[in-house]
């Protein structure tokens, strides 16, 4: 008697599959939808568009308007990490080293910036700014200063799991023992050991600092005119046109988050 | 706030004190200050500033500003749409990433990966160039709308309206939940199924009576910073309505970037209120955390 073939999924496993399966075609829908629309030559009351072209993609990266407020994005954007990298990783290395109890005050202070959304703080950054004697809103400093305060709860996490992993302590005893100063040890011992994690966390700053839209809306406007501002202000125009915006946008952030989770593996 | 950064420079000093080492600790202080010159500049001063001036009126103390806006229908109005919009875009995204969790612990570790993956890189789609990819997947004229209008499944639906904004909102919650529930599924140990079924439990049970109840902790801490994540939401519901939507983040910006009048005191009232509410979902949250870690 031959033997029947054994099947190969069982009823259990095609449903999980279809389930993820689904939960991915309904994320990437609008994706999709926006690449579609940003090749079509013109897409009217149809469901497909009429025709293919490459023509407003070649019309955006000769705008010279646009190609300046990408730059603004990613000046401010690289500005931030770099301040970020100075400030905070000499900070946690020298709360988990020198002040371990501050940690618990570190998170603290993390967590209120969950709950102050950037329109609530614009508010009181608008009033005190704006003029009198640090008058700062209207110009880009206002904005690194800004994302400072946002990338900080995800940069100071990724540093402080990585030190929690390390043990400081006694790596910083041993380095001692062995006649090196402490910059000298934390530049050779600690920093190799939490550079990992913090390239990851800088990178997956980069792509929502990218789509930051209320703070550079609120507080900079067109004065120094960043991504989504641009994105914003040109949405009464042609939807083919910022559709291109919105796609350069999407896959700009999608390769930078995708840069993030390689080095976190 | 002030009084955070004034307790965080005590500690400092009474660690000092302790070490009995002062000059090399003095130091370690010193690389602490650009830290808390920044976040003093950037966060704590804006947050004290609108503690001052939500309690002034013209200058002088009063609670005004706070019975305007709980005496105004116009503002309760924007905080009832602003609790409707959040809750329901929160359940809907937290019960769509449930499923999916589910089936994600189940499926083989190749899909799983790039679904992990997919997930963190669709968590980033939110704010202004989300709204212009729904405009054209089910705005007007948009090919989702065609094609629903065509079947004749369209009904009243408008993206530019309540109904739109929660399926755009929750949109942007469900990569959020997932990746926060994916690892609480870690608590559920896979013969547990297994066992309930030799016991004579139907699957419906197992979930009512085991899974669900040891995924509650997680299940409550991810809906409430849902909620906080869509509740101080901004750029996704101002890029898709303009000023036309009685929001609370966008009565706050109307109030000190309108056209109209610029009521700063108003706004700092708004904005207090809205913080509150966040810093209860935020201690909520924190209080769930640590039920779950004493299981």
């Amino acid at each position: 008697m031959q033997n029947k073939p054994q099947k190969n999924l069982n009823t259990t496993q095609r449903y999980h599959r279809s389930v993820v399966f689904t939960f991915m075609t309904v994320m990437i829908f609008p994706v999709l939808a926006t690449l579609l629309y940003s090749l079509s030559q013109r897409w009217g009351a149809t469901v497909l568009p009429d025709s293919l072209t490459f023509d407003w993609y070649l019309q955006l990266w000769q705008d010279a308007r646009f190609l300046h407020a990408f730059g603004n994005s990613l000046l401010l954007v690289l500005g931030t990490l770099v301040l970020c990298t100075v400030v905070i990783v000499p900070t946690a290395f020298v709360v988990f080293y020198y002040f371990p109890k501050l940690d618990r005050w570190m998170n603290i202070l993390i967590l209120m910036q969950f709950a102050v959304p950037p329109v609530v703080s614009s508010v009181g950054l608008l009033q005190l700014y704006a003029d009198g004697p640090i008058p700062m809103v209207g110009t880009p400093w206002v904005l690194v200063g800004c994302y400072f305060t946002i990338a900080l709860p995800f940069i100071y996490r990724a540093l402080a799991t990585g030190l929690q992993g390390l043990n400081v302590r006694d790596l910083m005893d041993a380095a001692h023992l062995l006649g090196a100063s402490t910059p000298a040890a934390f530049l050779a011992i600690i920093l190799p050991n939490i550079r990992k994690g913090l390239m990851a966390a800088l990178f997956l700053s980069m792509s929502f600092l990218l789509g930051e839209f209320v703070f550079a809306n609120m507080l900079v406007g067109s004065r120094f005119e960043t991504l989504n501002v641009y994105l914003y202000s040109v949405r009464g125009t042609s939807g083919h046109f910022t559709s291109a915006i919105v796609m350069s946008y999407f896959l700009f952030t999608l390769f930078v988050t995708w840069l993030a989770s390689r080095l976190s593996r | 706030m002030n009084v955070i950064s004034a307790t965080v420079f005590a500690d400092a000093v009474v660690s000092v004190k302790a070490k009995g080492q002062r000059f090399r600790h003095w130091r370690a202080v010193l690389i602490l200050l650009p830290f808390v010159l920044l976040l003093t500049v950037f966060s704590l001063a804006p947050s004290a500033w609108l503690i001052v001036n939500s309690l002034k009126v013209d200058g002088d103390w009063s609670l005004a500003n706070f019975s305007d806006i709980l005496g105004s229908v116009f503002y309760r109005q924007a905080f009832g749409n602003s609790l409707w919009i959040s809750v329901c875009s929160s359940l809907a995204g937290l019960a769509l990433a449930l499923v999916t969790a589910a089936s994600l612990r189940r499926v083989d570790c190749t899909l799983r990966d790039i679904t992990v993956a997919f997930t963190n890189m669709t968590a980033n789609l939110s704010g202004v160039p989300l709204a212009f990819a729904f405009i054209i997947v089910m705005g007007t004229n948009g090919a989702v709308t065609l094609l629903l209008r065509k079947a004749g499944w369209l009904g009243g639906f408008d993206l530019y309206s309540q109904t739109g904004l929660i399926l755009i909102y929750t949109y942007f919650q469900i990569p959020l939940a997932l990746l926060l529930l994916y690892p609480a599924f870690d608590a559920l140990e896979d013969d547990w199924q297994d066992s309930a079924a030799l016991l004579g439990a139907s699957r419906m049970t197992y979930w009512r009576c085991v899974g669900l109840p040891v995924l509650m902790p997680a299940l409550l801490g991810t809906f409430v910073l849902l909620l906080a994540n869509a509740l101080g939401a901004y750029a996704t519901a101002y890029a898709l309505m303009s000023s036309n939507y009685n929001l609370v983040t966008i009565r706050i910006s109307s109030l000190v970037v309108g056209d109209i009048s610029l009521e700063p005191n108003l706004a700092a009232a708004l904005s207090l209120m809205l913080t509150a509410m966040l810093v209860l979902v935020v201690l909520v949250n924190q209080y769930l955390l640590g039920k779950n870690h004493a299981k």
